[in-house]
């Protein structure tokens, strides 16, 4: 068994493997595409940007040995420590941390900036992982959903301040994961019925929806007084209580929208939802990156034939917007294949993840799936004009050595876990 | 288990929603289809192409080009500036500024527009030397219309700026372009315009320009404009508008061997220059807005009135198509014709025959109504009914090109009238009508109407015996042919054989001692023709006339209309006959005559319309 234990690829899943070089290898010419101009081409130039990213990809090589090297039981018995590691290095950034773009989340070593946020994912599905694999949790009492929810709150908060709201959005995923290992399903129908609220009492405005709800609510105090009245004389607190608690939320979404929200953000909303058509300002970036993806047509116009991408039309086209690229030059067809791919990735690691004897590797597994599907959900939403503009990155495409880094290592840790399961007992 | 489940259903359906997103985005929705010049990626540049020239047939240079200056703008590339030295620069106020960013911006920001037309040469100079300071802005040169001659304007016409309605049914044109309205400019507009190069050039979001996209593979130079030579003679166009001066009225002149118009004027008139310049659309307005002169107005082309005697010829044309009378046949005339009861059922009439037998020839030189009349009611009650009867009237007199608009490359033009049998069935509903009630048709007064071009192409067709050509203003267009409908003759439904006794008639006119505009006889010249006096309900009635000349093998037809010109032959008749003159002859034997003419105004019966 040693000598089995000592080949590090031994038992690794070559599927993610493959599906892994894939996504870094379209990422790559896309962002190729994305940054070239007319008169360089050096791909080893640190100067230009797909060079950096060339480079940043040959550095992806000794991170996954190490990450490899590692026995699954480390990554185990460490994970609180790499939690409150990467915390501290989270708060760190108040004190050291270098201001790029209006917020303070880089570490900056010379001319090299690193973000920590970008490893927090990793190390907080750690976390969770252990968390939750202990034999005495039980996610159906309230105490343990609340130590669940301060692990995830931590980093999120640290995030927000920093601040970068749409990179503490991705721990919302971990309700995903939460709910496999037995979380109660309200508390996802409370987190949808939420989101509804939210979306309607922005459309509509909050006195249509109060009082439209409060016509509704009526109704069905109705049907339980005269049909159900064995029920209505038990449940009318519930049912009240359910009622007000909408109106408060109804009433408190429009307050955050109108008085807490600053106005950059309170546009990004309205262009998504057609209340706002100032294509020229706020929308720009919306509109850009729609009449770009449609630009491509079925086919698309080919590897650096698209004239917005080599127009630089789109802003922060490498990073956020990388996908309009696809989209641009290699159209419907290949903008597809990438949704396709990343689909048959997420439920890849699903596949893998229940596959796992140990709870620790399938909670992880599940982890990283929900981050992946989060970031997947909200940059390609944004970029198509589904969601509003929320700057995060898409994994293994997004050009920055940070996101790349932060994805590989997420992602390889669950491949450790994965090759282990073979020899555990 | 029903938890694993649900995270895995999430991603299928987010995926299948995205997919769909993406093929109605890429697929489906053609209004992003996005073609190079909708592209706000490159940055399209038009280099305009020089108009053509135009020439009279003698090769007289009537229109030609001389460079402007026109300023640019690309309302997204404006940066914050100095606006009051902008202004000054400019010699335009703070509020006209604004006014032109905002139309600019609101057709695109993208495309340039023309913000200032037609900067002079001077303005140019210090204008090139700061204008770079000022970002979105930039000169670019442009050629504009001179009219070397003064003249013919409403047969040359205009070019103005290209209006919205315009850009949206021809995208080949954007805002601030130049498009002929009016005239020749606009009739071959697609001839005189040119195509535009174009230079698309590759730039990056800041706007800043890249390098030429794509190695300038879809830019193009641009193609001049064609040249035109037009059927108008220069000469002959300046003395009959000089011939008209205070007078209202036009006159229009045809080689009846082709169709070419020699001469087409209108009065009162412009000089086409005014339409040119910065002022233009300050004239325009001024032009526009004159209710009482209408100098847009065509009045060879668009003035409709009832002919009056001239259009006898068509009568008597028909009747004898018709068999209903011979040469020989006449009637007497007693200071007029009777046709009922009634004490009103009384035409007059001022031929002053008293009596004696008056046949077509006499009829047409002394212009008798009885005669017309009753040629006119023998051909309506051949028929068995009087609408079969109008109706084959009509078809005769519509075969000379009336009561249409002739098919020609003119811009403007008017239908005029040839009634019908359903008309009168219109105005007397119970069906009771006789061939009497339309009585007036048969000297050119009732329902008839009838233009100066309808009536001088009538008059070609007369003097060539039966039919015409289409008249036309284009002689020659460099590279095309001219199209087949102008080479082609049309035949009338009169026979040849009809048409020899009445020009007799017309020949008399002028050569016989008692003929009605014997006072317009040219030495030397044989001339054919025909008064006319148009009665006018309004004021003082219309002076015409219609002449043709040589009367053996015609070199011009021309038809002269003076609005309250009291009758043919004291205004229309003598300036028919100077045109003539001028044309054929080159001289003027007639130096008293010319000069009562240029010098006559009837300004005064104008002035008292207005009272
Ligand atoms: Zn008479």
């Amino acid at each position: 068994m040693r000598s089995r234990k000592d080949n590090i690829f031994h038992g690794i899943d070559w599927i993610l493997v493959l599906f892994y070089f894939i996504f870094i290898f379209l990422g790559w010419i896309n962002i190729y595409a994305a940054t070239i101009s007319e008169n360089d081409f050096d791909l080893l130039n640190f100067s230009t940007e797909y060079g950096k990213q060339l480079i940043w990809i040959g550095f992806c090589i000794p991170i996954i040995l190490l990450i490899l090297m590692f026995e699954a039981k480390f990554y185990e018995k460490y994970a609180p420590i790499i939690y409150f590691i990467f915390l501290v290095l989270l708060a760190g950034l108040f004190v050291l941390g270098k201001n790029i773009n209006g917020s303070t989340s880089w570490y900056a070593i010379g001319s090299f900036s690193l973000q920590p946020s970008e490893f927090t994912k990793a190390a907080t599905a750690l976390a969770i992982a252990k968390l939750v694999s202990d034999k005495m949790f039980n996610l159906k009492k309230l105490g343990t959903q609340v130590q669940a929810l301060l692990l995830l709150f931590f980093p999120a908060i640290l995030i927000i301040l920093q601040p970068d709201p749409g990179s503490a959005l991705v721990y919302a995923a971990f309700i995903f994961v939460l709910y496999r290992e037995g979380l109660p399903f309200y508390y996802i129908t409370v987190g949808f019925i939420a989101l509804f609220l939210f979306v309607i009492t922005l459309i509509l405005g909050y006195e249509v929806t109060l009082i439209s709800s409060l016509v509704l609510f009526i109704c069905i105090l109705l049907y339980f007084i005269f049909y159900r009245p064995r029920a209505f004389r038990k449940g009318w607190i519930k049912i009240i209580g359910i009622y007000l608690m909408s109106a408060m939320f109804i009433f408190s979404v429009d307050l955050v929208f109108n008085h807490v929200f600053k106005q950059h953000h309170r546009d990004r909303f309205n262009i998504i939802l057609g209340k706002t058509v100032d294509m020229k300002g706020v929308g720009y970036n919306t509109d850009q990156s729609v009449t770009t993806i449609a630009s491509g047509g079925f086919f698309g116009k080919g590897f650096l034939q698209g004239e917005r991408t080599q127009g630089n039309f789109v802003p922060e086209q490498k990073t956020d917007y990388i996908f309009t690229t696809v989209g641009e030059e290699w159209g419907f067809v290949g903008s597809a294949l990438v949704i396709i791919l990343f689909v048959a990735f997420l439920l890849r690691i699903i596949d893998r993840a229940e596959q796992q004897k140990a709870k620790f590797s399938r909670i992880y597994g599940y982890s990283i799936v929900a981050i992946f599907f989060m970031h997947f959900v909200i940059n390609i939403g944004m970029v198509i004009g589904l969601v509003p503009t929320i700057g995060i990155p898409l994994p293994f495409f997004s050009y920055g050595g940070s996101a790349l880094w932060g994805f590989t290592v997420l992602l390889f840790i669950f491949i450790r876990l994965d090759a282990n399961k073979i020899y555990e007992w | 288990m029903k938890r694993t489940g649900l995270l895995s259903f999430l991603i299928i359906f987010i995926g299948v929603v995205y997919i769909a997103r993406l093929f109605y985005l890429q697929v489906l929705d053609n209004s992003f289809n996005t073609s190079t010049l909708n592209n706000s990626a490159v940055k399209v540049m038009y280099d305009y192409p020089e108009r053509g020239y135009i020439f009279d047939r003698n090769g007289v240079l009537l229109v030609a080009n001389q460079l402007s200056y026109d300023v640019m703008v690309i309302p997204r590339e404006v940066k914050p500036m100095d606006t009051i030295a902008f202004c000054a620069l400019l010699k335009i106020t703070k509020e006209e500024f604004i006014e032109k960013i905002e139309n600019a911006s609101r057709y695109s920001t993208r495309i340039p527009s023309t913000f200032l037309q037609q900067v002079s040469k001077d303005d140019y100079a210090s204008l090139q030397e700061i204008l770079y300071k000022f970002k979105g802005f930039y000169i670019q040169k442009r050629s504009l219309r001179e009219y070397p001659k003064k003249s013919a304007a409403n047969v040359l016409g205009y070019i103005s700026e290209v209006n919205e309605a315009m850009i949206n049914n021809n995208p080949k044109y954007h805002l601030g372009e130049l498009i002929g309205t009016a005239g020749v400019e606009k009739s071959y507009e697609e001839v005189l315009r040119g195509t535009k190069g174009v230079k698309f050039i590759q730039r990056d979001r800041f706007n800043k320009e890249i390098g030429s996209f794509k190695n300038g593979l879809y830019d193009t130079l641009p193609i001049s404009g064609n040249d035109i030579t037009l059927t108008i003679d220069a000469v002959l166009q300046q003395y009959g508008e000089a011939l008209m001066t205070n007078k209202r009225g036009g006159i229009v002149a045809i080689e009846p061997s082709t169709g070419e118009i020699l001469a087409m004027v209108s009065m009162p008139t412009y000089d086409p220059n005014l339409m040119v310049g910065r002022d233009r659309s300050k004239n325009f307005t001024k032009l526009y807005l004159d209710n009482i002169n209408k100098p847009l107005l065509d009045r060879g082309l668009q003035a409709q009135y009832p002919p009056g005697s001239p259009f006898k010829v068509i009568s008597a044309l028909v009747a004898l198509q018709e068999n209903v009378i011979t040469t020989a046949s006449s009637i007497q005339c007693f200071g007029g014709y009777k046709y009922g009861s009634g004490k009103s059922s009384f035409m007059r009439c001022h031929c002053e025959t008293s009596g004696s037998p008056v046949n077509l020839n006499v009829a047409i030189y002394r212009s008798c109504n009885s005669y017309f009349a009753t040629a006119y009611r023998k051909v309506i009650d051949k028929f068995p009914t009087p609408t079969e009867g109008v109706n084959v009237w009509g078809k005769h007199a519509e075969s000379f090109g009336l009561g249409n608009y002739l098919d020609n490359d003119l811009s403007v033009g008017q239908k005029g009238n040839i009634p019908n049998g359903n008309l009168y069935s219109k105005i007397y509903p119970n069906g009771r009508w006789r061939s009497t009630a339309t009585i007036s048709n048969a000297i050119g007064q009732g329902e008839v109407l009838t233009t100066p071009i309808q009536l001088a192409n009538m008059t070609a067709a007369i003097a060539n015996e039966g039919f015409y050509y289409i008249p036309h203003i284009a002689k020659k267009i460099k590279g095309k042919p001219l199209d087949k409908k102008f080479t082609t003759p049309i035949y009338t439904t009169i026979d040849k054989k009809h048409f020899k006794p009445v020009i007799d008639g017309l020949f008399d006119v002028f050569e016989n001692p008692r003929g009605t505009a014997r006072g317009s006889r040219v030495e030397g010249l044989e001339i054919s023709g025909k008064t006319g006096t148009s009665e006018n309900p309004h004021g003082q009635d219309h002076s015409i006339f219609i002449a043709f000349a040589p009367t053996h093998n015609p070199k011009i037809a021309i038809a002269v209309f003076v609005e309250n010109g009291y009758w043919g032959s004291r205004w229309a008749g003598p300036i028919a006959t100077l045109m003539i003159e001028k044309y054929l002859t080159g001289k003027i034997g007639r130096p008293l005559v010319e000069e009562r003419m240029m010098e006559g105004s009837i300004q005064e019966e104008y002035d008292k319309q207005l009272k």
